[in-house]
């Protein structure tokens, strides 16, 4: 187990390394720099002054180590649209909201998605089966954003239960975390509920019941932690779906997080926030993935030995 | 187990089971009809063709039919004098395990992936005996051994997937029999493993039983394997037990021509086991089922009167029943030619 794990989280290093090396290229062939930090009537002088103030002056393969060895130091550069900032100083303030609302999102989706998934499964092919269904596609075909403002049109505007938008308490994170989570709890639900059905279906869980083991625990014992299997490399996918998500729905909620932030670096053209906010979704898509396996190998002892 | 029996010592009857399973497009008569007795220690062969309905009728006697789909319709399952058809689901778990058990098909897949043998065995111990964790280890240790498991204590934190095919079907076996049920139903892998590891299973069996009085019921395609088993045999055709008998009388006067093929088709030993089924023809849907005798399309005695009503059971002997025309006095058709036992099988 350690081992894979080792072997996991290297593998892990390298994809990251490579995804930066990636940023780099696309920031520098998706336009020359230069155009966002000068105005189009800047001087000579002035184009030679900020070349050497970015380090653009230098060979490529130059910009390229020397932006290797800030990321190496966890620097990630200058903020040009705030002033006095640095990129790493802007995602610090602003990634405790972002994990808050994503962990919260998942928490939702995960708490939703797994019961109801193995209700509609055992309750197959009745009322409840199909309530589920109607819930799930729901899910999957709304955007985002058109959950979180029908969210807020109810629960914020009419029942007046929670706040629109902003930062504060838990309360203001509900509407945009049960919102980003929603899309989840659709796909997560029909996972569960399909790979329950299979489960259900099995020589093992036939023995299960020949034992004369009670049927709840036939169920949640039995069946749901070989049920969860799919799910769970599902949740490698919700990482990015929460990741992109929580750029829309932050945007729409006014919360503080890094989708807001790299949402505004856009706005005003700040390539070095765009590439570290990017960096850092990337190293964390990687690292969930790799805890989603450590988890999946945790959860069936077929795959620790391979 | 000849001799004189008395009825007290019947373990199970079934009376006149049907167990249909009703999918959109039909309705599947699996199991349409059937009766026998088992007596205590004794072990009964349930023989016939792929998907005539043996593992229904198992999955019946458990009453773990596939649900929302199927259903027993009819009949009456009496375990241990009581008919368990009347009982409720919570007093069926009482049933499952410690009155009667089941080994599957597929002992391959039976135990669940996730969790170590000596989970699952303590589990199904756990049921029968309530106790400290210390003598529940032992007697999962016990439970292996009596299964010929060599090292058991090592051998409880294996997941089955550590296993071989052998093993992981002694540990079926030891699950199965943890309770001490006095009936358990042996359904035969399919596709079998080793033919010796498959031997040594067999004889396991027989000798669990006869140290416990164990009933076991043995469902096979194999005659050869019914030969070397079993006391009596029903003989399945299409959801109905077309003949049934001893085992000495079956084989040395199989009365029903479907019978009589099988037997004839059991391989001798100098021939390939590929070639189990030369009767002609396919077996009828059963979701289409003849009104007549099932067996007409491929029967070589086939006459008018076949077709029209399901043939009577006819007796042709203590405890031997056959349901064919040809046995009845007035039969005009061709009279069913004296059999002769193929040589090499049957001792
Ligand atoms: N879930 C199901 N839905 C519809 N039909 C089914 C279902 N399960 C079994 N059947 C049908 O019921 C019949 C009896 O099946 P069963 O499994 O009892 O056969 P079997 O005699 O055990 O065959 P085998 O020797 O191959 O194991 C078969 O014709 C099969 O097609
Ligand atoms: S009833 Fe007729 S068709 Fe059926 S087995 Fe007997 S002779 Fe053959
Ligand atoms: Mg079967």
């Amino acid at each position: 187990m350690q081992a894979y794990i080792l072997r996991r989280v290297a593998q892990g290093i390298l994809a990251i390394f490579v995804i930066s090396t990636i940023t780099f290229a696309l920031a520098r062939v998706s336009g020359d720099p230069l155009n966002v930090l000068l105005p189009e009537e800047a001087s000579e002088e002035q184009i030679e002054l900020i070349k050497a103030e970015w380090g653009l002056d230098k060979p490529l393969h130059m910009q390229y180590f020397q932006y290797l060895g800030k990321l190496f130091r966890g620097d990630l550069g200058e903020a040009m649209a705030w002033p006095n900032s640095t990129a790493t100083e802007l995602i610090i303030e602003r990634l405790p909201n972002t994990i808050k609302l994503s962990a919260l999102a998942l928490v939702v989706s995960g708490v939703i998605a797994f019961p109801v998934g193995v209700l509609v499964a055992i309750k197959k092919d009745t009322p409840f089966d199909y309530g589920g269904k109607l819930f799930a596609i729901l899910g999957q075909s709304a955007p985002t954003f058109a959950v979180g403002l029908i969210l807020m049109w109810i629960f914020a505007v009419q029942l007046n239960f929670f706040p629109t938008s902003g930062s504060g308490g838990v309360e203001y994170m509900i509407l945009p975390a049960v919102a980003l989570g929603y899309y989840n709890v659709a796909a997560l639900m029909r996972l569960t509920r399909s790979s329950m059905l299979e489960v259900l279906d099995t020589e093992y869980v036939k023995l299960a019941r020949i034992k004369g083991v009670a049927e709840w625990k036939v169920i949640w014992k039995h069946c749901f932690r070989n049920a969860l299997i799919v799910p769970l490399t599902y949740f490698g996918l919700i990482g990015a779906v929460l990741i992109t998500g929580s750029v829309v729905i932050e945007t729409v909620f006014a919360w503080p997080g890094l989708g807001a932030l790299v949402i505004d670096a856009i706005l005003f053209r700040d390539y070095v926030v765009v590439q570290a906010v990017v960096l850092l979704f990337a190293a964390a898509f990687v690292i969930i993935n790799i805890m989603v396996d450590v988890l999946y190998a945790y959860i069936d002892p077929r795959i620790r030995y391979t | 187990m000849t001799a004189v029996q008395t009825a007290t010592d019947t373990i199970l009857e079934v009376n006149d089971l049907k167990t249909y399973i009703f999918t959109r497009a039909a309705t599947v008569k699996a199991v349409d009809g059937i009766s026998f007795n088992l007596r205590k220690g004794e072990t009964l062969g349930i023989v016939g063709e792929s998907g005539c309905g043996k593992t229904m009728t198992a999955l019946s006697l458990l009453r773990l039919v596939p649900k929302p789909a199927g259903r027993i319709v009819e009949g009456e399952i009496v375990l241990n004098g009581e008919d368990i058809l009347q009982k409720s689901e919570d007093e069926m778990r009482d049933v499952r395990g410690r009155q009667i058990s089941m080994i599957l098909q597929d002992p391959q897949t039976s135990l669940n992936p996730v969790f170590t043998i000596g989970n699952q065995l303590r589990e199904a111990l756990g049921i029968a005996h309530r106790e400290n964790k210390s003598s529940m280890l032992s007697r999962a240790v016990d439970a292996l051994r009596k299964v010929n498991v060599a090292a058991p204590e090592r051998r409880l934190d294996d997941y089955p997937h550590q296993m071989s095919g052998g093993m992981k079907q002694r540990v079926v076996g030891a699950i199965a029999m943890s309770c001490e049920p006095g009936v358990i139903i042996a359904d035969e892998p399919t596709t079998a493993l080793d033919v010796t590891i498959q031997l040594q299973y067999l004889r396991l069996l027989k000798e669990i039983q006869a140290e416990t009085g164990l009933a076991i019921i043995f469902i096979t395609h194999d005659f050869g394997v019914v030969a070397r088993m079993c006391d009596r045999v029903a003989v399945m055709y299409a959801g109905r037990i077309i003949e049934q008998g001893d085992v000495r009388d079956i084989f040395s006067r199989p009365a029903h021509p479907y019978t009589q093929a099988l037997i004839n088709s059991v391989p001798k030993l100098e021939q390939s086991v590929d070639r189990l089924y030369s009767i002609d023809g396919q077996p009828p849907l059963l979701s289409n089922l003849p009104e007549g005798c099932r067996f007409a399309p491929r029967c070589p005695y086939v006459s008018d009167q076949c077709y029209e009503a399901y043939p009577q059971s006819y007796t042709l002997n203590e405890g031997h029943y056959a349901d064919c025309w040809a046995l009845d006095a007035d039969w005009q058709g061709t009279p069913i030619e004296e059999f002769v036992p193929p040589t090499g099988t049957a001792g």
